[in-house]
């Protein structure tokens, strides 16, 4: 019986491609799948191609083509990433060029676009679409001067197009983080559009694969301290049946573990309503999957179900929110938590003083409750030491950037034992997130497969 | 009954998407999962984390896996690109929840070291 393996690469921009080398070489795999796009990404890929018109695709593409084009001949493998980002086109210009570069020919690479919408929001608002955002119901008014990009979400269908072409590796834009991984299922199996359980299947497995490690050990809460080989993990491979069932597994000799109770933290992460995780190609269903560890480093998934597609893709927006300037600086015993705390309190005096009006002041004592907040425990009497972390939000860099003058002189002015200063690096920009629905037919009629060839 | 802490009988993970982080809540077993339906409460959940999450708690429920999924919405003061807050993903908010103490039936806790190796769910 037919069975398809698919490796995990990236789980974000910036993530290494190792464990990606590992599994094309050991993992008997036909397809590796990237996840390179967050949120946050979009932004800083806008801000690259702002700078330079060629930019706006992940930087490490082409370092990461050339840790992998090797094995894409010998053994069989294809590419799918949607690394693209901004700049899909220039990211297969940028792929083509690695490939030639390392003489590698009969090499085709199509890119997909479409996804990008921000010049399209006129037309959405002429059509009558209310673009409220979804979560909060506000209208879009208040930040449609601000944008700075402006994606859909698309679906698995036009990345099955371009392997139908021939593709050996297939870059996008703004793809949902699973898409990627659908695709060459779809692609292999032949699954109709309304196949619904393996279509929830496939995306079920994409989403166990998309965050790496995060399904083979890494960020684990459990026992987190017996799974071995952190510096050198292995990232998640599936084995999918044409009914959709799945395997989970990794290269054997790299690190990390596959228990049920690695997989099913994994299960949730991000999801909202677990019997309906919404996606372009199928509605997901959870509730009735089955976890079973049927060797070691191997979990069987099956028991996904699937729910007719939505009639609408997600578009996420990001607006220009000011900046946040920020300083730390660090006190030591005796009284350490007493110090920062006076230090807070002289440097909210000084910005009443100086008429330094920001939208938001916050403090957070790091060592004591800058990732806890309100929950962190409250012995805080003998600290080794401690840092004050105070940020400022403003509407402009420059006022951001007045905030961290205020902390040096405090270094002889101040309490005792004042030291690690850190507040000179600029002021960073801040993005809000603005996400709406959009017909699916507006997008999708607008979705472009284009293959070129070394 | 003994007052655990969830930290020593569940595992939690949590994601962000825009202002909204969810926390994923996973038991060991059935039974455990039996009191963690009665006692780790929307509202109950809400209450831990006050002064973090600003919005509504909403839980969900998977008999299948063991676990309850809580969305909670306004809850990283703008979501994770615009918020000043350190944790701006809510990644801590998983080992937060873990701070938790709920009342559980003593006899419900001696066994749970054998059952790591459960072969399914």
């Amino acid at each position: 019986m037919k069975k398809v393996r698919i490796g995990a690469a990236q789980g974000f921009y910036g993530d290494t491609i190792e464990p990606a080398v590992a599994t094309a070489e050991k993992g008997n795999v036909q397809y590796i799948c990237f996840d390179a796009l967050a949120e946050l990404t979009m932004a800083i890929l806008v801000k690259d191609k702002r700078k330079n018109e060629n930019a706006g695709f992940t930087k490490d593409i082409g370092l990461q083509m050339r840790a992998l084009l090797p094995y894409l001949k010998e053994k069989r493998i294809k590419l799918l990433t949607n690394g693209g980002g901004i700049n899909p086109v220039g990211a297969q210009r940028e792929i083509l060029r690695v490939a030639k570069e390392m003489g590698i020919n009969d090499l085709k690479v199509a890119v997909v676009t479409g996804d990008n919408v921000l010049d399209r929001i006129p037309e959405f608002e002429e059509k009558g679409y209310n673009l409220n955002h979804i979560d909060t119901g506000e209208g879009i008014e208040q930040v449609k001067d601000r944008l700075e990009f402006a994606n859909a979400y698309i679906g698995a269908r036009p990345i099955v197009r371009a392997l139908e072409q021939g593709a050996d590796i297939v870059v996008t834009g703004r793809t949902t983080d699973t898409a990627q991984f659908l695709a060459p299922l779809i692609y292999e199996f032949g699954w109709g559009e309304e196949e619904w359980d393996k279509l929830a299947s496939g995306v079920f497995m994409g989403h166990l694969l998309e965050c790496s490690a995060q399904s083979t050990g890494g960020n684990f809460s459990g026992n987190w301290q017996d799974i071995e080989g952190f510096d050198r993990m292995g990232y998640p491979i599936a084995e999918v049946s044409e009914n959709g069932e799945f395997v989970i597994s990794k290269v054997e000799d790299r690190g990390g573990l596959v228990t049920i109770d690695t997989v099913k933290e994994q299960m949730l992460y991000e999801i909202h309503d677990p019997s309906a995780y919404l996606t372009p190609d199928v509605i997901v269903d959870l509730t009735n999957v089955r976890l079973e560890n049927i060797g070691p480093n191997q979990v069987r998934v099956t028991g996904t179900r699937g729910k007719p597609r939505p009639d609408s893709l997600k578009v996420v927006m990001g607006y220009e929110d000011g900046y946040a300037g920020q300083v730390i600086v660090g006190f030591s015993w005796p009284d350490a938590m007493q110090k920062a705390r006076k230090v807070d309190e002289v440097i909210r005096i000084q910005l009443e003083r100086n008429g330094l009006r920001y939208q938001e002041v916050r403090t957070d004592f790091m060592g004591y409750n800058a990732l806890s907040g309100p929950l962190a425990h409250e012995n805080e009497s003998e600290l080794n030491e401690v840092f004050l972390r105070m940020v400022v939000k403003a509407k402009t860099k420059q006022e951001a950037a007045k905030f961290s003058r205020l902390f040096p002189p405090l270094a002889l002015n101040g309490p005792p034992s004042m030291s690690g200063f850190s507040g000179n690096s600029a002021p960073r920009a801040l993005l809000g997130m603005w996400s709406t629905l959009i017909p699916r037919e507006d997008i999708e009629a607008n979705l472009k497969v284009e293959v070129a060839e070394v | 009954m003994a007052i655990v802490k969830l930290k020593d009988i569940a595992q939690s993970r949590s994601g962000d998407k825009g202002n909204i982080v969810n926390v994923g809540v996973f038991a060991p077993n059935q039974a455990i999962y039996q009191v963690f339906l009665e006692k780790l409460t929307p509202e109950k959940v809400k209450e831990h984390f006050a002064g973090l999450v600003k919005g509504e708690v909403v839980r969900y429920e998977l008999p299948n896996i063991f676990a309850l999924n809580f969305v909670c919405k306004e809850a990283l003061d703008g979501g994770g690109s615009s918020s000043t807050r350190l944790d701006n993903l809510g990644k801590c908010f998983g080992s937060n929840m873990l701070r938790l103490e709920i009342e559980v039936d003593d006899y419900l806790l001696k066994d749970l070291n054998n059952e790591v190796s459960n072969h399914a769910i």
